[in-house]
């Protein structure tokens, strides 16, 4: 082999940019860098209907993303959604009298939950509880109460 | 009638006998792995002619493909009012789908019939046995440093691909159409996952990267040594590879993103 050199430059130099471009999806393509796993902890809400929330479904306060939805769950004696929330452990002075809501984000419906932080002293731990909810709203039972309605006045 | 079942039963069993073959090929590629990595040089010259020499269709190829998913999402997404998710469109294609396989499609083109076209001429040219006759295992000097070197290029050449087009796209879409640059970033980084759309992306080129260059390697290791053997099988190294690479991509896609 003659040109070993500058063979060796253009392998190393190949290598860099394949392992660049594997970074560059890694940190500005994907959620990576915006939240991990390694810090958080968990709390649980219970709802009587949790819509069409999912796991990984976003979990914000006053709009910022400070979680994520980590497991839903039906629980057959109370007939309630069990929603387990992952959030962030820099955001650890969410009082216990949080109140959680779904609600829809945008027009192609995807859902969140929503964090309203109450006046309590007393801050949310690991495997906390949220005793205030708010369901989320399905369109079709809204449609239905407007439609009876309306046709009660009518009368 | 009897003549045809005769034929059948004929190339059926040659075709067990070659998979059987090649399973064997394989096995002995993967025994060698050893004395290459105790020679690294082999690799390294390797590495630069399936990987280096690979890397400029790739890259223009990833640039043109993200460029077109970035028009045609953006015509379609516009119906609707969507263009902010242009993004997610483009990237979520890229990283789980194309990138793996259009790359190892190219791949097999670029990088699979020049190692085919190699071997079957070794061998055609009584290369291998000459080595064979002064006590070097051509496998182990020949074959197993191209057959690392394909594994290890594949994943990095998709990876590129993907990042490209994912530059492409951005370039058609927020340059050219007006999409909104955070937005079409940040849309796309709430909606693709590093574990389940990039992991598996990579595993599925390091999948395409195994098959491809096993079925060159193999080919031109099988090649009848005459020059119409050598372009048959340079010939049925990227039918074969073309076939297998979306197969398997069927395959990995329901395994990989089937529950959801």
């Amino acid at each position: 082999m003659q040109h070993t050199s500058t063979q060796d430059t253009f392998v190393g130099l190949f290598v860099a940019a394949g392992i660049v471009g594997l970074f560059f999806l890694a940190l500005q393509v994907s959620n990576l860098s915006s939240f991990t796993d390694g810090d958080s902890y968990t709390i649980t809400a219970r709802f009587e209907n949790s819509g069409g929330l999912k796991p990984k479904s976003p979990v914000s306060a006053a709009g910022v993303k400070i979680g994520k939805v980590s497991s839903i769950s039906f629980d057959p004696k109370t007939y309630e959604s069990v929603v387990q929330m992952s959030i962030d452990s820099k955001y650890n002075t969410l009082p216990d009298d949080t109140t959680a809501s779904v609600f829809t984000a945008g027009l192609l419906g995807e859902q969140y939950v929503n964090l309203e932080p109450g006046g309590s002293d007393v801050y949310l731990q690991n495997d906390g509880k949220i005793d205030i909810t708010n369901s989320a709203i399905i369109l079709e039972k809204a449609l239905g109460q407007f439609l009876f309605k309306s046709a009660e006045e009518k009368k | 009638m009897i003549q045809f079942l005769q034929y059948l039963g004929k190339s059926t069993r040659t075709s067990f006998t070659k998979l059987g073959r090649a399973t064997y090929f394989l096995l002995q590629t993967l025994s060698g792995t050893l004395s290459v990595l105790l020679r690294p040089r082999l690799l390294l010259n390797q590495l630069y002619s399936v990987g280096v020499l690979s890397f400029l269709i790739i890259t223009i190829s990833g640039l043109f493909v993200g460029m077109v998913l970035g028009l045609q999402g953006y015509y379609t997404l516009s119906d609707f009012g969507a263009e902010e998710t242009l993004g997610v469109m483009v990237a979520a294609s890229l990283v789980r789908e194309l990138g793996p396989v259009v790359s190892a499609l190219l791949f097999a083109g670029r990088a699979g019939s020049a190692l085919t076209a190699e071997i079957g001429l070794m061998k055609a040219t009584e290369q291998l046995s000459g080595m064979e006759m002064m006590a070097v295992d051509p496998i182990k000097r020949i074959i197993t440093p191209r057959f690392l070197a394909g594994l290890l290029s594949m994943p990095l050449l998709a990876a590129l691909f993907s990042a490209v087009g994912i530059i492409g796209g951005q370039i058609i879409g927020s340059g050219l159409l007006g999409v909104d640059e955070g937005a079409y970033w940040a849309q796309m980084q709430a909606s693709i996952d590093f574990k389940d759309d990039i992991i598996n992306g990579v595993i599925k080129s390091i999948v395409f990267g195994f098959v491809a260059s096993w079925i060159a390697l193999f080919e031109g290791y099988d090649a009848i040594p005459t020059s119409e053997g050598v372009s048959r099988a340079t010939t049925r190294t990227v039918v074969n590879s073309a076939f297998s690479i979306l197969g398997l991509d069927f395959i990995l896609t329901a395994l990989m993103f089937g529950d959801h």
